[in-house]
């Protein structure tokens, strides 16, 4: 009301105009600082809860990086009783699981997001892709327990096969056919990453310009050729982050790994092996590591675990990101 | 010589034919094993775990090993108390850093936020365990539910800020301005009109990241560990349906491995639920 009848006297009352117009505004900053302030501390815990992460991590893991420093790495010998721990099979289990997985789940995954971009009419495409994005959220527990149960008798049976017919080539002379192994948690691996991999690949490759595809075809290539030549290699830097994004999955996975893997410390000779990763040893030693060496050794690989993930997804990052560059700029 | 030409075109012209055709099939098997894998796995989940469910099931507390009958209903709220204590803490977190991303732009902090939350979804969830071990259970000096909060909420917080920072990037631009232009100071535009614009956005955002949480038992195996009675004191090992299912399904007995399927097919109902919601949400958003 007050405000009103300054602005009808005019003249006269600017200058207390001014003032209460100064006034508030100052009582606006102070709101927008505040609130600038708040959501600023926010994103500050963001960070804080990284740097936190890396920081326990280290501190948990202090007592076996003095113990057994970088040979820790590379030592064979994984024994509580003479208290001397390192880890080099269970990285290399971990590693060759991950890459069959990936040798597994790349063509499927990529031949997926072609079929679903390119093959099927606009409408048809959530009928598909939506049940795959439906596997890509089934918990890991799940698929363990469908792995245990359903996989690892089916794997059990091949391997017979194989070591029965195949039995000269080293891959396939393990000791003996539990079932469980590299074989098995490869497989789930592949199955669980699949979806993954499909659905970000999905999305690149609808980002290729129909012009590039429509302009290969009416110079009389085929639909495969179009994809093959254009599409593909246009996408190539997205979908390479892609399977890197599915890779770093594979690699950190823990549950279903745990329950397939077989679970064992050797070092790996042939695909029948069991073997851990570097999840499934933590997550099947650490309640039962008894005195603080153990817990600090299994935190160890733990950070181990951790430096391998953070390099593969700071790299899947870097590529997806350079190549929705332009994309992102559009919005900002 | 010219039919020698036209046989060598033909040749190709059959080559080019039978890669196409050879193409096609190939890409619709990838989509069909793809597609069989789901089947089989919904398919094995339903069928054993359907058949185990029933209201004991539900409500009635774990019998001692071995002992047929007894129920998950502990778990079942155990799980729920544990997920919404993290989302309880998530929430203002990654709400707050996607306001600060999205609308103080200028800030680089914001960028880095951003980019480091893209960083952390790739974490393995049994680092976060560790984690949260070193950071709550360790001084605490036992398992606690609290502890299988703060790794949840570790696991929730990139996913809600990059959900909701996604949501406040649709709300257009012009209607930041029309509130600004009405003198209405910058925070209560954003409590007021960019909040409620994008809220159903910011729910899928959390739904998402609470059916995330629900299934994961690797950072629960040395935070809220387990427990086969009734605990609703979040200060001490809690049950929750992930861990149980690990513990039941590499256990010996048959009636366990049934009851893993029944919790599994509990959990795989809940995923379903909040991805159709997730979907039915999404879509009234782009249809407003």
């Amino acid at each position: 009301m007050s405000d009103h009848s300054q602005t009808i006297d005019g003249a006269v009352s600017s200058r207390s105009s001014a003032r209460v117009v100064h006034h508030d505004t100052r009582v606006i900053n102070l709101g927008d600082r505040l609130f600038y302030r708040l959501t600023q501390a926010f994103a500050l815990i963001v960070i804080l809860l990284a740097f936190l992460l890396v920081f326990d991590l280290f501190r948990g893991a202090w007592e076996a990086i003095q113990t057994f420093g970088l040979k820790f790495l590379v030592g064979t010998t994984w024994d509580p009783v003479k208290r001397e721990f390192s880890t080099l099979p269970t990285i290399i289990g971990t590693l060759v699981k991950a890459f069959i997985a990936l040798l597994l789940a790349v063509p499927i995954s990529i031949g997926s997001a072609v079929f679903i971009s390119f093959y099927i009419p606009k409408w048809l495409r959530p009928v598909i892709s939506y049940p795959i994005e439906l596997l890509a959220g089934v918990p890991s527990i799940v698929f363990g327990l469908w792995g245990l149960f359903v996989m690892v008798p089916v794997i059990r049976s091949l391997q017979i096969w194989l070591k029965a017919n195949f039995g000269w080539f080293f891959l396939f002379n393990g000791p003996a056919v539990y079932g469980v192994g590299v074989l098995s948690g490869s497989v789930i691996l592949a199955i669980m990453i699949i979806p993954i991999i499909t659905a970000i690949s999905r999305d690149i490759l609808l980002t290729v310009p129909r012009p590039q595809i429509e302009g290969m075809l009416a110079l009389g290539a085929t639909k495969w050729e179009a994809i093959w030549k254009v599409a593909l290699p246009y996408a190539r830097v997205g979908l390479f982050g892609a399977v890197i994004l599915g890779l770093g999955r594979a690699i950190g996975e823990t549950m279903a790994v745990t329950m397939v893997g077989g679970n064992s410390f050797d070092l790996i000779h042939s695909l029948f092996d069991p073997v851990h990763s570097m999840a499934s040893q933590i997550a099947s030693e650490f309640t039962e590591a008894t005195y603080s060496l153990y817990v600090s050794s299994l935190i160890y690989v733990g950070l181990v675990l951790f430096g391998i993930t953070i390099i593969i997804s700071l790299c899947a990052q870097f590529l997806i990101w350079r190549l929705s560059k332009g994309h992102v700029a559009v919005f900002e | 010589m010219v039919t020698q030409r036209n046989a060598a075109e033909r040749r190709h012209y059959q080559f080019r034919r039978a890669t196409e055709q050879l193409a096609g099939v190939g890409m619709v098997l990838c989509a069909a094993v793809t597609v069989f894998f789901l089947l089989m796995i919904l398919g094995y989940v339903v069928y054993h775990g359907a058949s185990a469910i029933d209201w004991q099931f539900l409500t009635a507390l774990p019998l001692p090993p071995g002992e047929p009958g007894g129920g998950i209903a502990n778990a079942l709220v155990g799980s729920v108390l544990v997920v919404a204590c993290a989302i309880l803490i998530a929430m203002p977190v990654g709400l707050g850093a996607a306001i600060f991303v999205n609308e103080f732009p200028s800030a680089r902090l914001g960028r880095v936020v951003r980019f480091m939350a893209e960083v952390l979804t790739g974490v393995p969830s049994i680092v976060v365990g560790l984690f949260a071990y070193a950071l709550v259970v360790r001084p605490m000096g036992s398992f606690s539910g609290l502890s299988g909060s703060i790794a949840y909420a570790f696991i929730m917080v990139p996913i809600i800020l990059i959900t909701s920072h996604e949501a406040f990037r649709l709300v257009p631009p012009s209607l930041r301005e029309a509130s600004l232009a009405l003198g209405v100071p910058k925070w209560r535009t954003i409590l007021g009109v960019v909040l409620p614009v994008s809220r159903k956005a910011l729910l899928t955002g959390a739904v998402l990241a609470f059916s995330r949480a629900l299934g994961e038992a690797a950072p629960m195996l040395f935070t809220a560990f387990g427990n086969p009675f009734w605990n609703l004191n979040l200060g001490k090992p809690i049950a929750t349906v992930p861990m149980l299912i690990y513990t039941y399904a590499t256990g010996p007995y048959d009636d366990w491995h049934r009851k893993a399927w029944a919790a599994s097919f509990v959990l795989m109902i809940v995923v379903l639920v909040t991805s159709v919601m997730t979907r039915a949400f999404l879509r009234g958003q782009s249809d407003e």
